[in-house]
């Protein structure tokens, strides 16, 4: 294990990740081709590619959120309410395009900057302020929407089905964003602070950094990340549905892509890169299931045990780099004792929704 | 309502100890005691807008109705005191209910072996779910995800997503029918299984088990140098919330009959439960009785508003609203809490003096700010 963690080097957790990807990779292509199929012909890469934009959105929202040591439980619904929003203004005219967008991603964002005022500035956690959010905005869902509504406009439709090369488009704009996202973190002062907040607040306010901005900041553009994934889905399905987002099980599914990203959900540590390790671990793992056509409710519990298997692996691993960088901020934590009594003199890990 | 000293601590070293109408005033003031102002207010609301329920046969049949929930919200209250989330109890209602309908079927001779292997199946959930969660050192909140899916995908798997058979009367007893009484007229046995239920988990909490996982939840290192288990301790609090999980499935199998979806939204809906009592996320702070509640505040503002006409599509708005509302009063007063109690606070023998009442809990400590 110590070698292991002197190979990783400055990588960090992240190249963890890819290696349990690299090791799920290689599985399942041995699964499937134990079947007498194929996981790496181009229409199974195609699929496979497709299939990250939504859940790539929501989590890179999420991760950004986690990072400043927040929670958005809200995901899901926002997910929903932006794809009946889009689909409803636009209904079908290649006019209400733009109005559509714009109209889905302001309500995102002004919800996600509501959730991020209670949290910074009402100290409210993370999980309740986002779960009553997305509560208010599912009560709405439900009582306004019967069924899916509006209709994409020719131009959205478009959007979603072309691709350019091997990449949909989708895809392709995710990754964009995820790379915006990136360099947000890595190279921003409002980057700097996010992880600055998440690591610890109390030591970032003392630095004389505006706590309250980072946390209403992440969770606006969580909004935002869960409101693009919305018109994806109105892109791909043609019209918009109030339950869409609920059904895909976006936020707790996009909560387990971060942590087995490496993150830590007591904030301040974890990468978006990481994050897309764990996407792709999700999608790899869903395509070899696809193919082998695996019921879809076996396929949650493949998912259940992937998420628990491989958060297993890094909980141990992420340890040292906690106690290098935010020994201070380790602070009481359930995991932290029992962890020192089950496997003794080893560093104590953050992993725990403190906040 | 509100008290004039607020402070469990100052109340217990303050050597002129105030009255106990002081002390309940100064209690209702907290969180975890206004909830109870709030369901006794809900409570009669409920019963004045439909004045058939102030018969004690029909008042207790709307608190079996609330049962189910109240129960899952113990076990919820243990995990969260111990710092942690259980959301698979919603998915251990699920395979619990499946399990009923399908191995009991018409047959009563099987009920006992099929009630112990339930009670087997939520013990092997809550061990993996606590050992997993301690001794492996994924987040709680991750390996009760992980055991959701797997749990609630192995249900769907199992029936299929539909409805299934009904198992034998007499295991639906227990959700569905009650006691004749004299006085009472009629005492659902759901009734008594929750104030069975509340009451262990009462005794629960005072005994040395309880009070350490509070010290556990409220700060590991502390609990771990004092030399108490701190990974047992959170595996049994993850054993008791499959358990209470177990026991609300066994009152909805006779209530609401077999669907693998019958227990879906539960985990949430007792965390909300639990936040509304006062228990504070991340653990150490909660009062089990105002999680109880809490429980019941929820429904019973539910039935409010099904009266009075509002469309159950609504329900999560109000959730989110009371949840919002409930966590905002716990902040405000948590805030006011932080700040350090000042010597001189003195002990008021008069609760009913009720406009001067916050005065003091605030007053000396105004040059701190916030």
């Amino acid at each position: 294990m110590s070698a292991l963690a002197r190979l990783r080097g400055g990588l960090g957790s992240t190249a963890g990740v890819y290696l349990v990807l690299l090791g799920v990779i290689v599985v399942a292509a041995v699964v499937v081709a134990a079947a007498g199929r194929n996981l790496f012909t181009p229409g199974n890469l195609t699929v496979l590619m497709t299939s990250i934009a939504v859940l790539g959105f929501v989590a890179i929202g999420q991760t950004l959120v986690i990072l400043v040591g927040s929670l958005d439980l809200s995901v899901a619904y926002l997910v929903s309410l932006s794809s009946v929003l889009a689909a409803g203004t636009m209904a079908g005219a290649s006019g209400g395009t733009v109005p559509g967008i714009v109209t889905a991603l302001v309500a995102t964002v002004v919800i996600g900057a509501l959730t991020g005022c209670l949290v910074a500035y009402l100290q409210l956690s993370g999980f309740i302020a986002s779960l009553g959010v997305g509560l208010l905005v599912a009560g709405y869902l439900a009582s306004y929407y019967r069924g899916t509504t509006g209709k994409a406009s020719p131009e959205l439709a478009g959007f979603g089905s072309a691709s350019i090369g091997p990449l949909p488009v989708p895809t392709l704009l995710m990754l964009v964003c995820l790379v915006l996202a990136v360099v947000l973190v890595g190279r921003t002062r409002m980057g700097m602070h996010l992880l600055a907040v998440g690591g610890d607040a109390h030591v970032a306010r003392m630095s004389g950094v505006r706590a309250g901005t980072p946390v209403v900041v992440a969770h606006a553009l969580s909004g935002l990340c869960a409101g693009i994934a919305g018109i994806v889905i109105v892109a791909r399905l043609g019209v918009g549905s109030p339950t869409v987002g609920e059904q895909g099980g976006y936020d707790l599914l996009s909560i387990a892509a971060v942590v087995l990203g490496g993150a830590s959900l007591a904030g301040g540590r974890g990468s978006l890169w990481g994050t897309l390790g764990g996407i792709l671990i999700f999608a790899v793992v869903d395509s070899a299931m696809g193919i082998l056509q695996v019921n879809p409710f076996l396929k949650e519990v493949v998912r259940g045990v992937v998420i628990i298997a491989a958060v297993a692996l890094y909980a141990r691993r992420a340890a040292p780099l906690v106690r290098r960088r935010f020994a201070a901020a380790a602070g009481p934590d359930p995991a932290e004792a029992s962890a020192a009594t089950a496997a003794g003199p080893t560093a104590p890990v953050t992993e725990g929704a403190e906040r | 309502m509100t008290g004039t000293v607020a402070e469990p601590a100052v109340t217990r070293y303050d050597p002129s100890r105030p009255p106990l109408a002081t002390r309940i005033a100064a209690g209702l003031a907290t969180p975890g005691g206004i909830v109870w102002v709030l369901l006794v207010a809900l409570l009669v609301a409920v019963v004045v807008y439909n004045p058939q329920l102030a018969a004690p046969e029909q008042f207790l049949r709307l608190i079996a109705r609330m049962a189910p929930v109240a129960i899952v919200a113990v076990g919820q209250y243990f995990v969260l005191v111990s710092g942690e989330f259980d959301l698979s109890m919603g998915a251990v209602i699920g395979v619990q209910v499946v399990l009923a309908g399908t191995l009991i079927g018409d047959d009563p001779s099987r009920i006992l072996p099929v009630v112990l292997l339930m009670f087997a199946v939520a013990i092997v959930v809550g061990l993996v779910n606590g050992l997993v969660t301690t001794l492996l050192r994924v987040p709680g909140f991750i390996t009760t995800l992980g055991t959701m899916l797997i749990l609630s995908g192995l249900t769907f798997y199992a029936t299929g997503g539909s409805a299934g058979q009904n198992p034998a009367e007499e295991f639906r007893v227990l959700g569905r029918s009650g006691l004749e009484l004299p006085i009472l007229g009629y005492l659902p046995w759901a009734v008594v299984v929750l104030v069975v239920v509340v009451a262990a988990a009462a005794w629960l909490v005072r005994r040395p088990f309880g009070r350490l996982l509070l010290l556990s939840g409220d700060n590991p290192r502390v609990a771990h140098l004092a030399g108490s288990p701190v990974w047992w301790l959170q595996t049994r609090a993850y054993l008791l919330s499959a358990l209470a999980a177990t026991v609300a499935a066994i009152l909805l199998v006779g209530y609401a009959g077999v669907h693998p979806s019958v227990g879906s939204g539960y985990e949430f809906t007792a965390i909300t439960a639990c936040v509304i009592g006062g228990v504070v996320l991340g653990g150490g702070r909660g009062w089990l009785l105002s999680a109880v509640a809490g429980a019941l505040v929820l429904e019973s503002l539910f039935t409010l508003l099904n009266f009075v006409g509002v469309a159950a599509t609504w329900r999560p708005t109000v959730q989110g609203a009371i949840i919002l509302v409930a966590m905002a009063v716990t902040v405000l007063r948590t805030i006011r809490r932080r700040r350090p109690p000042a010597a001189e606070v003195p002990p008021r023998s008069e609760p009913g003096a009720g406009e001067g009442a916050p005065a003091p809990a605030t007053a000396p400590q105004q040059p701190r700010g916030t």
